[in-house]
């Protein structure tokens, strides 16, 4: 099911603004985690602004859909999504790193508002998703848990003792994502560890395993209306591997795993931000050729 | 044997300590749908026998995933569940320390852990499933109340209590073959207050677990042979410990031996050391518990034999602490 045009172009608005914030946040904090940040911004875009059902006035709201950042590094894209929705003041962001602050470079569910569980320590999202879809079958509600892993962050074994468990159970109310950018901190995946045949590995799990495009919002999308299309019945729970480039819209970096982790200076940073700008354009030229 | 103490595994199997906490749960679960019990394939050896009887689908099984069952707790927890986990305490300290520390104590969430087969109580089974290092693991994170009940009924004490109160609990029990210290449930437990299991003036065991038994046999054979008034505090909450019980034990009998089927590095003997050290007054200080090595292989009452944690070994700690000369200190009384 594809994007309306209108919808599509909304959203690559959103996903443009907030790939800017994320930058700025970089700088306001020194440093960050911009590559893995930059490539899952797509996917947290569509979640706080087309699926989630969340209330910002009410956050702990227990009917909320809930979303798992395992990947808990990639909270310099994650915090500014969160303060443009308005759980969290812009001045917070500002503070994003720095000594005495609520944010940290892996965000705090007890001090950063909308965060539904303190990541940053690998191969913890998937359990307490599980646990968290499990808690929704116990107590009779509706709510979808999505839960997102970075791809290197797959080598924790403990990620898959969640996923037998969402399979065992059953809990197509869970939705997990794997942010395939191909890198890790020491170089591509598949020189460090191999991941590969990954998406042969998840339907191995019980998965109904669906891989995309994760930096085409339309593509995305398609496969998340499917998952949470089969979330209504009780079945085996769906993985969408969402193939990504590290550093997304940042044209010179992406796919360069040195994105991992580093600081810019202005030069840098007015550079990134028209390429941002570039990547922007091309993805509306797209959106008005593909859409409907 | 000097002190004349019996334990021996002919009268085990009628004193689990294992069994009368999943009679308690038992009893929460069906009063509380929000209550459900998470266990890695140790159902039946955790004892929740009676928990599967009366509500089944509230026991979650997740296989042998020790990881995956306390981030499945965290996630349950977060959603306004209250999950009681049992394991064994060597991979409830350790196979998931990371997912104990981060997604249970860090966001401090309101979980419930039941550690059993603790110490050296699954003796024979070496030290792959002892623990002897949990107390100090688990003791040095930030919002756990950590409980070493002393028999069954300090046990459903124990577990009602974590029921009552909001946040993380670590209740450590044994493999369920405790000697039963006390008559019946009502001796006045309070989470963090020690209980006077003997008074006495002239020196105090402070113990937890199945050494308070071994504590009191002690105590009282010591009155009988060598006239010692032996206090015995059965500190059973290590964290938030009881200050107020051993600083009145330094003041009154300038004495102290600690005793615990633990390692003495790191469990109730450093904690109440850490007590008496900034409590700024001197005593004689003895920690009795497992030496820096691993234990033997055997079963319990004859590895707490070897390790000197029994009747014996309080024996001869305290005839040895007795010998002990002090200075002669007038201002002593005023200084508290």
């Amino acid at each position: 099911m594809a994007l309306e045009k209108q919808e599509w172009l909304a959203l690559e608005k959103k996903a443009y603004e907030l790939r800017k914030l994320c930058l700025q946040t970089v700088v306001w904090a020194g440093s960050g985690h911009f590559g893995g940040g930059m490539s899952v911004m797509d996917l947290l875009t569509v979640m706080y602004h087309k699926y989630l059902n969340i209330k910002v006035d009410e956050p702990q709201w227990e009917d909320r859909d809930r979303f798992i950042l395992s990947k808990g590094h990639a909270a310099i894209a994650y915090a500014p999504v969160l303060c443009d929705k308005g759980f969290n003041s812009i001045e917070m962001l500002k503070t994003f790193n720095l000594s005495g602050s609520k944010m940290g470079m892996h965000l705090d569910s007890n001090k950063v508002v909308g965060v539904d569980a303190s990541t940053g320590s690998l191969g913890h999202g998937p359990s307490i998703a599980a646990g968290t879809a499990l808690a929704a079958r116990i107590l009779g509600k509706d709510y979808l848990t999505y839960v997102c892993t970075g791809d290197g962050e797959l080598g924790e074994g403990s990620n898959w003792e969640g996923f037998m468990t969402m399979n065992h159970y059953e809990l197509s109310n869970c939705i997990v994502f794997v942010d395939r950018n191909h890198c890790m901190i020491d170089g591509p995946t598949e020189q460090v560890m191999k991941l590969e045949p990954l998406a042969d590995k998840f339907t191995a799990f019980g998965f109904n395993t669906l891989v995309v495009d994760g930096n085409n919002i339309n593509e995305l999308c398609g496969a998340i209306d499917e998952a949470v299309e089969r979330s209504k019945v009780k079945q085996n729970p769906t993985c969408i591997i969402m193939d990504t480039k590290k550093a997304a819209g940042i044209k010179s970096m992406e796919g360069n795993y040195l994105s991992h982790y580093g600081a810019f200076d202005d030069e840098t940073y007015a550079k990134y931000l028209e390429e941002i700008e570039e990547d922007y354009k091309e993805r509306c030229a797209r959106c008005e050729k593909e859409g409907k | 044997m000097a002190g004349g103490f019996v334990y021996n595994a002919v009268d085990q199997t009628s004193l689990s300590t294992a069994e009368i906490y999943g009679k308690a749960l038992a009893d929460i679960i069906v009063r509380d749908p929000k209550v459900v019990a998470i266990t890695a394939d140790l159902a039946k050896s955790t004892k929740l026998g009676d928990v599967l009887k009366v509500c089944p689908e509230r026991v979650i099984n997740v296989g042998i995933a020790e990881q995956d069952m306390f981030g499945v707790a965290a996630g349950m927890a977060k959603a306004g569940i209250i999950p009681f986990i049992s394991g064994f305490s060597a991979f409830t300290s350790m196979r998931a320390c990371d997912q104990l520390h981060t997604d249970i104590c860090y966001q401090n969430v309101n979980a419930k852990i039941i550690a059993t087969h603790s110490g050296t109580s699954f003796g024979q089974a070496g030290s792959t499933h002892h623990a002897i290092t949990d107390l100090a693991i688990v003791r040095a994170m930030p919002n756990m109340t950590l409980i070493v009940p002393a028999d069954g009924y300090e046990t459903a004490n124990a577990v009602n209590a974590a029921y009552d109160n909001f946040g993380p609990y670590y209740i450590r029990i044994n493999r369920g073959f405790d000697r039963v210290l006390y008559e019946n449930m009502d001796y006045g437990f309070e989470v963090g207050k020690a209980v006077t299991i003997k008074e006495g003036t002239d020196i105090t065991v402070i113990a937890c677990g199945s050494c308070v038994f071994q504590a009191k046999q002690a105590a009282e054979f010591l009155e009988n042979s060598d006239g010692l008034k032996v206090r015995v505090l059965n500190m059973h909450t290590i964290k938030p410990i009881d200050r107020e019980a051993i600083m009145k034990a330094v003041s009154e009998t300038r004495r102290i031996i600690t005793v615990e089927d633990h390692s003495v590095i790191g469990g109730l003997g450093s904690a109440v050391a850490e007590v008496v050290v900034d409590g700024g007054k001197a005593c004689a200080f003895k920690m009795l518990g497992h030496p820096d090595r691993f234990a033997p292989i055997g079963l319990h009452e004859d590895i707490m034999a070897e390790v000197g944690i029994d009747a014996n070994g309080i024996i001869n700690a305290v005839r040895e602490v007795m010998k002990k000369d002090f200075e002669e200190d007038d201002n002593w009384d005023d200084e508290f």
